[in-house]
């Protein structure tokens, strides 16, 4: 659900590198891309891709050394956060932009109770007094559809399955009211009945906050059901952004291409699955020119000597690509 | 869309991830001990030690044991570099040729009771139950036995000397390492590998031998180093207390025992200073490659 | 086409102990009584959620755990009274690929002796014999050969699974228990394993139990699929019966659950109440009948049995067909 055009971020050519004795990793390497108001985009691809370590980039929580946000803008309504001091990074983040994790067994900490950790936030952020902050989680506990809530903020989060554990997650994310949720791959570690639950809840509470949500999973059919806007990224980059619809359908890049036609779909019977030879490059060994291009199909000789820019073949929709633009 | 040649998917021809010269677990190790700085300095401190013990007889002016009654007690001079102890033996050649006892009886005590301790550990860890039970308790009791207690009386009974105290340390230290071996054996028995030889055929011989034990090694190695620098200073100790090592046979500790007397202690600082100062040396250096050790084992950072 | 592998009311407890005296305090009941057949030469999927017992009873099958109770006949022969002698030689023919490429290959061994290591154990065949097998396997599963000096983690996840694989059919096994394969994959890895699983099952005439979480994948791999929940059977028929036509309402949902890879695509989702009850505590009567929305008193009392419906359709659900 859109609200209008209006960005609430827009990252322009994020690069983050990491230094280590064995090599510079590239991890990020010339990211772009928006999101408006309101609208879910969904961040694809595999492991090692980059599209972790663009979300820790945005949220300014990449280790470092030995990462370091090499260079890029990062703006939140207006504002570079990659040029703004610590202390007001900290007021950024939970309360503008928040962000939940795949690990809800990790994500919490043992030691703390769930209200203790759930009225942190809003006591940090909202200036509450600890009694306000109680109550305020409550509310959000129940918003979240856990039952009892009193009960489960006395409770401790190893009392708790990782449905629930993963709805406190998104309680606390939200208790703020921010304008960006970043989820990276919150639903990967849950059964699919659950993932189903999940997924609805998030939708719900964007809808009712008027949030923007940036959803990374390597799963295309949770991105299928929950974007409005996808970029698909492959080594540190970008191949392809545009609607949902013009990714799942149209499918130009030759990695979305193939990733799509390589996955078994449901109630779709195909004798032997089309495959992508090769594997994920390692991200110190990057081959030359076209990282996608050991892999590729269509494959010209440009493509191993030069590595082709994002263009935009139609308005919204970008392709990286030599054979394909 | 042309060729939609669905190969049958496994030819890999260019491929970016397996390296070109096959890459050994070793050979990572390695590049990660010799990172650690002072972890290597202490390698190569220790080789020298080491390597001094060796050839003793070459760089020693001295030999260790020719006593000289005429010339005890000497400070420091051209003829005798460090001095001359009390008997009239050169320090220096003493410090020298001490080196081959202090150093070896710490790795022949660990290994006497690394066997022992990888012994326990992997019948408790492997077999569990009731064995792990009467093991790890039998365990227990040794790690709380008054352990000087213990020496002094074998000391007394069967007198000081180097084997005693190399069987002493041999036979109390492996409490660590049972634990150790224990505690990684009951982890590694769960792990897909072990259930993949298990599934294959193998016998517990066979599991035991290829498949836990050497991946327990890590910690136990680390231990070990660790445990050679403990041997060194209980050597030390005790032949200090004349309960170890003894003259004619020389050690660092026994070069030290001079140092009860407080005449030797204020006023003869050549007798006790150096085997003290190489005793502490060797302990750090060991610490070091220990700890570079414990860094560059690390199975996190092995993928 | 005769039964490769018959199940008969296989258990599995696991117990729970507590206190200073490791007293059991209560089992958790992994595998509560499942009936099934595997016929020669097809795959049968076994699908469910996490806890529901679906891996436990692989390594069941083959005795790589051992049963609580319940009966297990390889070809035939009754596994769970077979004698120590015969059961190594049937542990030749059943064998299992782990789900996470990391942990299921000794970091010490290298690939050549990996893949060897069941030919080695039988010690009927020298060194050569083993390494022509070994190379001939290699090849098979998509590897160079000269990767057979080389140690597990010098290979990505994908070749780890093909090592796997490898050492998997070293034996000339016929079953092959499929845990979770290409669940810890890259999603464009996948179809490269699942090809090739397909590919040796007919170069070998394999039979599989194909067990995952993931439904897309196993509607492509599978002959025919069984439903798990909570350490039951609710439901096993063909492939294209179930997904077609699921009768069991927790079959219905899970279907409805899965996120379909395209945006045109509006699944009207059953969404089930609540988390799944721990196996420590099952809910009596139906074990699905806490997050049930066609529950039933019936349903909190008796314990539904695997029924027929319709040629084959198999349901564990006391309205079933009627729903």
């Amino acid at each position: 659900m859109i609200i209008g055009n209006d960005e609430i971020i827009k990252i322009k050519g994020l690069k983050t590198y990491f230094h280590t004795d064995d090599g510079v990793v590239k991890a990020v390497d010339g990211v772009d891309f928006d999101i408006r108001k309101g609208e879910t985009m969904g961040l694809v691809g595999e492991s090692a891709c980059g599209k972790t370590v663009t979300s820790f980039s945005i949220m300014r929580l990449v280790e470092s050394p030995p990462g370091k946000i090499e260079e890029g803008e990062v703006l939140y309504k207006g504002e570079n956060l990659l040029k703004i001091s610590q202390e007001k990074m900290r007021k950024v983040r939970g309360n503008e932009i928040s962000m939940i994790f795949q690990e809800p067994m990790t994500s919490l900490n043992p030691v703390f109770t769930i209200g203790k950790q759930l009225s942190e936030v809003l006591i940090l952020h909202q200036n509450m007094t600890e009694k306000e902050a109680l109550d305020k989680s409550e509310e959000m506990i129940k918003l979240v559809g856990i039952p009892r809530p009193r009960e489960i903020l006395k409770g401790y989060p190893h009392e708790l399955s990782g449905g629930m554990r993963q709805r406190v997650m998104i309680a606390m994310a939200l208790s703020c009211k921010p304008g960006l949720l970043i989820a990276d791959e919150p639903t990967t570690a849950l059964d699919v009945t659950i993932q189903a639950q999940i997924l609805e809840l998030i939708k719900g509470l964007q809808e009712s906050i008027g949030m923007a949500v940036l959803f990374i999973t390597h799963d295309l059919g949770v991105i299928a059901e929950v974007s409005d806007r996808v970029a698909v990224m492959y080594a540190g980059k970008i191949q392809e952004s545009g609607t949902s619809e013009e990714i799942f359908i149209e499918h130009i890049h030759p990695y979305t291409e193939g990733l799509l036609k390589s996955i078994p779909m449901l109630n779709v019977r195909k004798k032997k699955l089309d495959v992508i030879e090769g594997s994920v490059p390692d991200p110190i060994n990057f081959p030359p020119g076209c990282k996608f291009h050991p892999r590729c199909k269509y494959k010209i000789d440009k493509c191993e000597k030069e590595e082709p820019e994002l263009l935009e073949i139609k308005p919204g929709h970008f392709v990286r690509c030599w054979v394909k633009q | 869309m042309g060729n939609n040649n669905v190969l049958e998917g496994i030819e890999e021809k260019i491929d970016y991830t397996v390296a070109k010269k096959p890459v050994t677990l070793r050979s990572i190790i390695w590049k990660r001990f010799k990172k650690n700085k002072l972890a290597l300095v202490g390698l190569i401190l220790i080789s020298i030690l080491v390597i001094v013990a060796i050839f003793a007889n070459f760089i020693a002016p001295y030999p260790a044991t020719t006593v000289d009654y005429a010339n005890k007690k000497l400070p420091p001079s051209k003829e005798h570099i460090l001095g001359t102890d009390e008997l009239g033996c050169d320090v220096l050649s003493r410090l020298i040729y001490g080196a081959r006892i202090s150093l070896s009886i710490g790795l022949v005590a660990v290994c006497l009771y690394v066997s022992i301790g990888i012994l326990i550990g992997a019948i408790s860890g492997f077999f569990g139950g009731w064995i792990d039970a009467i093991l790890m308790r039998f365990t227990d009791v040794i790690i709380s036995f008054p352990w000087l207690v213990l020496v002094i009386l074998v000391a007394a009974i069967l007198g000081p000397s180097i084997y005693n105290v190399m069987l002493i340390i041999g036979l109390t230290g492996w409490s660590t390492v049972a634990r150790l071996v224990r505690g990684e054996f009951l982890k590694l028995k769960e792990m897909e590998y072990t259930l993949a030889a298990r599934g294959l055929g193998a016998n517990n011989f066979r599991i035991i031998f290829t498949h836990l034990l050497p991946n327990a090694f890590a910690p136990v190695l680390v231990a070990a180093t660790m445990g050679v620098a403990d041997a060194i200073i209980i050597e030390a100790a005790l032949s200090f207390l004349g309960l170890g090592v003894v003259f004619p046979d020389t050690s660092w500790g026994q070069m030290m025992h001079a140092a009860q007397s407080l005449t030797v202690l204020s006023r003869m600082p050549w007798l006790w200073l150096p085997p003290g100062i190489l005793i502490s040396i060797a302990v750090l250096c060991i610490n070091f490659i220990g700890d570079g050790l414990r860094d560059a084992l690390d199975p996190k950072l092995i993928r | 086409m005769d039964n490769l592998i018959e199940v008969e009311d296989l258990v599995k407890y696991f117990p729970v102990r507590t206190g200073v005296f490791s007293r059991i305090s209560a089992w958790v009941k992994a595998v509560d009584g499942i009936t099934f057949n595997i016929k020669r030469g097809e795959t049968l999927g076994l699908v469910g959620e996490s806890g529901c017992g679906k891996t436990t009873t692989g390594r069941c099958i083959i005795r790589l755990i051992e049963p609580t109770s319940g009966k297990i006949m390889y070809n035939g022969e009754d596994l769970l009274t077979a004698t120590t002698e015969r059961l190594l030689k049937l542990r030749k023919e059943m064998q299992i690929i782990f789900q996470d490429p990391f942990a299921s290959l000794n970091p010490r061994m290298n690939v050549g002796r990996i893949i060897g290591e069941g030919l080695a154990i039988q010690k009927k065949y020298s060194k050569s014999e083993i390494q022509d097998r070994v190379v001939d396997l290699l090849k098979k599963v998509g590897l160079e050969v000269d990767h057979i000096k080389r140690y597990p983690h010098e290979f990505s996840g994908g070749q780890r699974q093909r090592i796997g694989i490898a050492r998997a059919l070293a034996v000339n096994s016929k079953f092959i228990v499929c845990d979770e394969p290409v669940s810890a994959l890259d999603v464009s890895i996948q179809s490269q394993i699942l090809n090739l699983l397909d590919r040796l099952q007919e170069e070998f005439d394999l039979t599989y139990l194909f067990v995952a979480h993931d439904l897309s994948v196993v509607e492509h791999v599978s002959d025919r699929v069984a439903v798990m929940y909570l350490g039951k059977i609710v439901e096993i028929t063909f492939r294209d019966e179930l997904y077609e036509n699921p009768i069991h309402p927790y079959t219905q949902a899970l279907l409805s659950a899965v996120p379909v890879p395209d945006p045109r695509v509006k699944t009207k989702r059953i969404i089930l109440k609540g988390d799944v009850p721990s196996p420590v505590n099952v809910p009596p009567g139906c074990n699905f009948h806490p997050r049930c929305m066609y529950r039933k008193d019936i349903c909190t009392k008796d314990i539904p049995e695997l029924r027929d419906i319709s040629e084959g359709h198999i349901v564990a659900c006391h309205f079933a067909g009627e729903l």
